[in-house]
């Protein structure tokens, strides 16, 4: 019989005790969290940037990814786009019971391997195991600590942003959204499209250093769109895009156009929405370019005064129109 | 992408335009009768390009928003009963009743699920025996083979626990209702996605009877353009007739197969439609055979008094005698989050394609 994760699992007992090691440390294994005491100790951080996500995604395994990698990649991503090193993260589980006990070393597995990636060190965490039907197999917490270098304070405060900017995108949008939607039990479709998912800390981390960045934001629920009407609507600027810059592939626009939704407005888990100054738009495109999640970059529009708080796209063939918020729930656990 | 990319191909829409531009020398108004046409004509940004005789209005093709609120409260009433599952497409989850809506009855406990299509609502009723599974069956000649197929297999495998609680609709009596009601209508942009199923010959009444063009249309830039030249070219020429765009979908004689279906399962009955009242044969109800299948008839539930809100012109909207903006509370009281009436809900109401791609264009 495959082994299970039971309610004692989180009793603080002999098997937590026997979780912790034979699991969480065998896998992100790192002096801070070796430690082993109530609160993980760190070095003094300049500039610390702090942040907090929950993943419910469903289902946990998806094609390019799972809950787990999500939660290292959402919350390592919400420090890059403040322009943040991330360095070090939590990671709190709330585990139904039953859920085999290969499914949450796979998950395991997976974090620790992207945490290497990043760079950062998962230092604290916590595991509680409740009553079957109390939760969907696995919900996963992760908080994350980053630096912010000297003079970057700005970026995600969105200050920095002028009329004839530049907006860019590193590349596809929607992968992440239909990949899971293919995979819901009541919606299967064969389909190859893989998630997106991926921590964008080393494009994020080569733009601030090298170009003057005004704004980033990874695009995530509510997809492109969300992004772009947020940074109009906040700041009292217009944007204009043209819908033929915007990458999508054709994949998904075909399954976008069968169920009736908007790229525009589905969820991506790598994608980054960054703002510079026109003059320095190739050198950022090149810096995005250059990475292996940013192979489609694209300049997909610009900061306007005119309009203020809109957004207008520039439609393939020739026509405008407006680009709103998301409103309602395009697809419910998506991240 | 082919099927898509070509149909969105700039230079093809530009040399349309300009044709459209050239013969158009007389005011038309053209009404859309689809809701998926609405939003594709609002999305792709098309009334911007089009020469200022040309009057595009939106007609009362979107399921959702035409379903009363009766529907919507009977529904709920439903959902209130104890061991029931109401099974609906996603849009309905919003659409508000006298006082709720389906949204808010699940999360005060009723079990309230979204399904993609019919038989999905029919693999949950196998899946829990001791349920009954309501599907609340909306929409026009596209959706109702599905809903058709579903009945059939719950008819044949006795089935004791699927039922259906059907609003579905055919188009044509509503296109001719319009006419009657004196809607200025010079031509319509009809469904091609219909006519694969019912082929051409619906709307021959409207050409014949009453001197109106049909053009039966596909869904992308090109097509509906395309369609545009091809009912102005009949406005101008006084040649008022019924033509397929959509050739590459639509058979004149529709799909025998699908009608068959219907016809099995399905019967004419008047029906209400918000904003034009109660239409002639313009719904379908399960036959005799199927009513111990059917939700109305199976299960007495006590509707309340249906209370229409104050201020909000959807009836005349979905007439296509009033424009969104021209209402009191567009953009206002209503919008996409807060809706108040049923074409800001669906993604395919025409007040939320306006709200939503044209705004301010």
């Amino acid at each position: 019989m495959t082994e299970k994760i039971l309610l004692e699992h989180g009793s603080g007992g002999r098997l937590s005790h026997h979780l912790i090691a034979s699991l969480f440390f065998k896998y992100f294994n790192n002096p801070v969290l070796n430690q082993n005491g109530d609160s993980a100790l760190l070095n003094s951080i300049d500039n610390p940037a702090f942040t907090t996500d929950s993943y419910v995604v469903d289902p946990i395994f998806f094609p390019g990814g799972n809950i787990g990698k999500l939660a290292v990649c959402g919350t390592v991503n919400d420090l890059a786009a403040t322009g943040a090193v991330p360095l070090y993260l939590s990671a709190g589980f709330i585990i139904e019971e039953g859920l085999p006990f290969a499914e949450l070393e796979e998950i395991v597995k997976t974090m620790a391997e992207e945490a290497e990636k990043a760079g950062v060190k998962i230092v604290t965490g916590d595991t509680k195991v409740v009553n079957r039907g109390q939760c969907d197999k696995i919900f996963i917490n992760t908080s994350g600590i980053g630096t912010i270098g000297p003079g970057k304070q700005n970026i995600s405060a969105g200050t920095m942003i002028r009329p004839g900017d530049s907006i860019l995108i590193n590349g596809f949008i929607g992968d992440h959204g239909i990949a899971v939607m293919g995979k819901r039990e009541s919606l299967q479709f064969g389909s190859d499209v893989l998630s997106d998912c991926a921590s964008l800390h080393h494009i994020s981390k080569n733009l601030v250093d090298r170009v003057d960045v005004h704004f980033m934001r990874d695009a995530t629920r509510g997809g492109l769109a969300t992004v772009l009407t947020g940074i109009s609507e906040q700041y009292g600027l217009g944007i204009e895009i043209e819908e033929d810059k915007v990458p999508v592939r054709d994949s998904i626009r075909g399954l976008c156009e069968l169920f009736g939704f908007d790229p525009l407005y589905v969820a991506n888990e790598g994608k980054m929405v960054v703002v510079v100054p026109p003059e320095q738009e190739q050198s950022a495109l090149d810096i995005i370019r250059s990475n292996e999640h940013g192979e489609a970059g694209s300049v997909i529009g610009r900061i306007t005064g005119d309009h203020p708080g809109k957004v207008i796209m520039h439609t393939t063939i020739g026509g405008k129109r407006f680009v709103d918020m998301l409103t309602g729930e395009q697809l419910p656990r998506i991240c | 992408m082919r099927y898509i990319e070509e149909y969105r191909d700039r230079k093809i829409t530009e040399q349309i335009i300009d044709a459209i531009h050239r013969i158009s020398t007389s005011p038309v108004s053209i009404m859309e009768v689809c809701g998926g046409h609405t939003m594709a004509i609002r999305k792709s940004g098309i009334p911007y390009l089009l020469p200022g005789t040309i009057d595009l209005i939106s007609g009362p093709g979107c399921p959702v928003c035409v379903t009363g609120r009766q529907f919507i409260d009977h529904a709920i009433e439903l959902s209130r009963m104890p061991g029931v599952i109401i099974t609906t497409y996603g849009d309905l989850m919003r659409v508000p009743g006298s006082s709720s809506t389906l949204g808010k009855e699940k999360a005060e406990g009723s079990d309230i699920r979204m399904v993609y299509s019919t038989m999905e609502a029919f693999t949950i009723s196998r899946n829990n025996p001791s349920s009954k599974i309501i599907f609340l069956a909306i929409g026009f000649e596209t959706t109702t083979p599905p809903t058709a197929v579903a009945v059939k297999q719950a008819y044949d495998r006795k089935a004791d626990n699927f039922f259906v609680l059907s609003s579905h609709k055919v188009m044509p009596p509503a296109m001719s209702a319009l006419i009657d009601e004196g809607v200025a209508i010079d031509g319509y942009l009809a469904p091609g996605h219909v006519s694969v199923i019912t082929g051409s010959s619906i709307y021959n009444t409207i050409a014949g009877k009453y001197k109106k063009g049909v053009v039966i249309s596909g869904f992308e830039p090109v097509d509906i353009l395309q369609s545009i030249y091809m009912l102005v070219d009949q406005i101008e020429k006084k040649r008022p007739h019924v033509a397929i765009q959509y050739k590459r979908a639509v058979n004149p004689g529709g799909n025998p197969k699908a009608r068959k279906v219907i016809n099995e399962v399905f019967e004419p009955r008047d029906d209400w439609w918000r904003g034009l009242g109660t239409i002639g044969e313009s719904g379908l109800g399960l036959k005799g055979k199927y009513e111990h299948l059917d939700a109305g008839k199976v299960f007495n539930v006590t509707l309340p008094k249906t209370r229409e809100p104050a201020g909000c012109i959807c009836g005349e909207i979905l007439k296509g005698t009033r424009k969104p903006p021209e209402c009191q509370l567009f953009g206002k009281a209503c919008t996409p989050m807060n809706p108040v009436g049923a074409c800001m809900v669906s993604t395919e109401g025409s007040c939320a394609a306006h709200y939503r791609y044209n705004q301010y264009c």
